[in-house]
Parts: C-alpha cells; sequence; structure tokens
C-alpha cells in the first residue's frame, strides 16, 4: 500500500513539474512584433475595442465566462457551431473615428497544438468600410501567449483578475509568413489580393467577466493600386 | 527502546527489524516516488502531444453530384428562428432587441444580417453574415460569408437582379481550407411560404462547386 501512495504522490509531483515547465517554456512565445511593420505597401490600419461588451453584438455557446451582448442574441448552442464565436464590431482609424464595421467568426482549430505552444483558432473578418468598398481576412490566430500571460494569471489570483500590459501579434497563418490572406470584395478593394496581421493589446481581464480593457488592431496592406 | 510511530509506519519492529532493512524499505520508497514523478512527468507530456485539444463535431455532407462534374450542396435558413442579426439603416429595426448598431448616418443604406445555416436536413453546420448595399461609393453589392468550422468559409458575391427562376446567381469569390482551391457558383432564393411549423420563410443556398483536377505526373 505504501508503495502505491508513493508512486502516486510521484506521479502528481512528476505531472506538476511538467506543467509547470510547460506553463514557463521560454521559448513558446508569440512575436510582438508585426511581419508587415517592414512593408514597404501603403497599409490600412483598424482598430477596434475587444472588449464584447463594447462591441455591437457577441455570441457564442453560452459555456464561457463572457456574457452574450446583447442579452437576447442567439446563442451557438447545436454541436457543429458550439466551438464558435461571432463577434461584431466597429472599426475605428488611427485617429479613432468611425471608419467600418466588421464580423469576425471564429471557431476552435483541430490544428492545435499545445505541446508547441499553439492553441490556434481559424477566424475570418468580412469588413465593410464604407465609401471603400468590403474584404474578407482569413486568418489563424494562436492564443497560447493570451492564455498563457492573460487568462491563466487572472484565474489563479486571489482576486481572480489581471491588470498588466499585454501585446501580441495573434496572427500566425495561413500565409508563409505568418500573415493573414485578404480578399477584397467590391469597391475600391474589388479583385485586391494582400496580407493582414491582427494584434491585441490587454489591460485588464476579469476571470468572471472575461476582458475588461482590451483592443484589438487590424494591419492590412494595401498594394498601390487600391490604396488610391 | 520504543520506536516512534514514523518508524513503525516505515515497517520497522524493534527487535525484529535491523536498521539496515529499515534503511532499504526507505530507499525503495524514494526510488518509487523518484519513478512515480517520472512516470507523472512522462504522462503529461504524452497527453499534451497525443490526446487531441479540439476535436469539432461534423454533420455528414449531403452531395449530389453534377452530371457535368462537381457537387452540388444544399443549405437552407430557417426564418425567423437562424436570424442572429439584423443591422438596417433605420436603427428601430435591428435585431436583437437592444442591439446598438451604427445606422443609417455612419453606414448609409447598408444591410447586414448574420444566420445560423443548416444543411438539407436541417441540421446546423454553419454561421454566416450577408451584406448588401447600393451605395454608388463603392458601387453596389450583396456578399456573402459563410463560416463552416469544421470545413471552411467561402466568400460569395452575388449579381444584384435575381434571374428568371427566382434564384440570384452569385460566385464563390475565395474560400479558406476545405475551399481554398474551389471553384464554382452559389445561388440564393427566398421561399415565402414554408410548411414547417413555426418557420414562416426560409432562405436556400445551393453551392455548385468543382474541385480543381490532379497535377499532371
Amino acid at each position: 500500500m505504501k508503495y502505491f501512495v508513493s508512486l502516486l504522490i510521484g506521479v502528481v509531483i512528476g505531472a506538476g513539474l511538467f506543467a509547470l515547465g510547460f506553463y514557463s517554456n521560454p521559448f513558446m512565445s508569440q512575436t510582438a512584433i508585426s511581419p508587415l511593420a517592414v512593408t514597404n505597401e501603403q497599409v490600412l490600419d483598424l482598430s477596434f475595442s475587444a472588449v464584447p461588451q463594447e462591441g455591437i453584438l457577441y455570441t457564442d455557446a453560452g459555456d464561457s465566462v463572457v456574457l452574450p451582448h446583447p442579452k437576447r442574441v442567439t446563442k451557438l448552442l447545436e454541436p457543429a457551431v458550439s466551438d464558435t464565436r461571432i463577434f461584431v464590431t466597429e472599426l475605428q482609424d488611427a485617429g479613432g473615428r468611425f471608419t467600418g464595421i466588421g464580423f469576425k467568426f471564429s471557431s476552435r482549430s483541430e490544428q492545435t497544438r499545445l505541446f508547441k505552444g499553439e492553441a490556434l483558432a481559424n477566424s475570418v473578418w468580412h469588413i465593410y468600410l464604407p465609401g471603400r468598398g468590403t474584404l474578407m481576412i482569413d486568418q489563424t490566430e494562436n492564443y497560447w501567449p493570451y492564455i498563457r500571460e492573460v487568462r491563466i494569471p487572472a484565474r489563479v489570483s486571489s482576486g481572480e483578475n489581471w491588470r498588466g500590459a499585454f501585446h501580441s501579434v495573434m496572427t500566425n497563418g495561413p500565409s508563409a509568413l505568418g500573415t493573414a490572406r485578404v480578399t477584397g470584395g467590391s469597391g475600391l478593394y474589388a479583385n485586391l489580393e494582400s496580407e493582414a496581421v491582427e494584434s491585441l493589446t490587454a489591460r485588464g481581464y476579469s476571470a468572471l467577466q472575461g476582458p475588461i480593457s482590451m483592443t484589438g488592431n487590424l494591419t492590412i496592406t494595401l498594394p498601390r493600386v487600391a490604396a488610391k | 527502546m520504543r520506536s516512534s510511530p514514523n518508524l513503525t509506519k516505515l515497517g520497522y519492529q524493534p527487535g525484529r527489524t535491523s536498521l539496515h532493512q529499515l534503511r532499504h524499505r526507505v530507499t525503495r520508497l524514494f526510488k518509487t516516488l523518484i519513478f512515480g514523478i517520472f512516470l507523472g512527468a512522462l504522462g503529461a507530456g504524452a497527453a499534451v502531444y497525443f490526446v487531441p485539444a479540439v476535436d469539432l463535431h461534423r454533420e455528414r455532407s449531403l452531395v449530389a453530384v453534377q452530371p457535368n462534374g462537381g457537387n452540388l450542396e444544399r443549405f437552407q435558413i430557417n426564418l425567423p428562428r437562424d436570424r442572429i442579426l439584423v443591422g438596417l439603416p433605420g436603427v428601430d429595426d435591428s435585431i436583437p432587441a437592444g442591439l446598438n448598431w451604427p445606422g443609417q448616418e455612419l453606414l448609409g443604406d447598408m444591410q447586414a444580417e448574420a444566420f445560423i445555416v443548416r444543411d438539407a436536413n436541417n441540421s446546423v453546420v454553419a454561421v454566416a453574415s450577408r451584406l448588401a448595399s447600393s451605395s454608388e461609393e463603392t458601387g453596389p453589392f450583396i456578399e456573402w460569408v459563410i463560416h463552416f468550422p469544421a470545413r471552411g468559409t467561402m466568400y460569395v458575391q452575388m449579381e444584384l437582379i435575381p434571374a428568371a427562376d427566382g434564384f440570384r446567381n452569385g460566385v464563390l469569390r475565395t474560400g479558406t481550407r476545405d475551399f481554398l482551391a474551389i471553384t464554382g457558383s452559389v445561388r440564393e432564393q427566398f421561399v415565402s411560404e414554408v410548411a414547417d411549423g413555426d418557420v414562416q420563410g426560409r432562405i436556400v443556398l445551393e453551392a455548385a462547386l468543382v474541385a480543381p483536377l490532379g497535377e499532371d505526373e
């Protein structure tokens, strides 16, 4: 019996040590610098509040800490869409002026490999910019740095919240340089094929309510023709 | 000499167990602990590596083969049940209740809708957004983005005027993942008379998709 208890204690300690090493592995990190930071192309910067309650609409299966917004929005309860979130938000330019509206569909990805520090989501943006046109952005996002540096610290803190400074490029594909694929639809962006990167800046998170202070940013390169 | 309770737990019995035997037992216990630590770390690592973190639900695809190649899939949206969002120029008409829609001042006459999408068996398979505008600045457009969590996304551009058969035709502008290298067309039709419980209307989407031929060897 005592050998079994000793083995069991050892297994628990071993699993704990693995979790600690896994969590603090410095090699599992996402870059904070956008791959488009050195592009020669003109770029379009769009920012938005990543706090669901400050957006136009947010819905998911209703099993997360983030409440659907508005309250009476349809929840995505069916099995095929229960790992999907819909976020609709106003988009602002660098000066904080209204620029357009974006629909973001985001689903957990089966390509997720936690061992490699990848908690992936497949997401698409459907964007309308009045006076300019429409776009679709296709990307895979890696949420592991956000989970590791914001959500877990919030969960383990005594007050169940996190305050600090977090900034990370969320996009890590599907393009070779880790950028998102942009396809233009109408207006100035008809026939546009381009790249984009989404980043997230967080300052406050509650384990009970979700994001408290968080902004997102979309950087889209515009080839010369589309930029005019 | 009376043995302490801790030594007794380790199997030490005065007069019957030598200190050498006790040391041997403690060493074996310690080795068991070390082996357990190794086993725990290895097991946790194996679990993280081999157990899939995400396993998405898939409905069986209901595909009909077209006589000229490619396949045909039919999807439907039951109204009003599958409506997630309606954003209209008149702010008061927006759905769901409490939606803070930007309205005409900022978005002009643009109409935005978001839906749950079902397959021909009425099983939910996707979510979608539909944007439409007749703005002169951007040029009029009607677009769908249909997001299938386990398959990929279709970005579809529709013609403005419906055809004589009641369908509005459109082309697959691009796709992601399973739809990445696919070409084809998508057409939509609004069916107002539906005999199906509380369903007051239905949007039917038919996707005729063709995969590229394999590369020549």
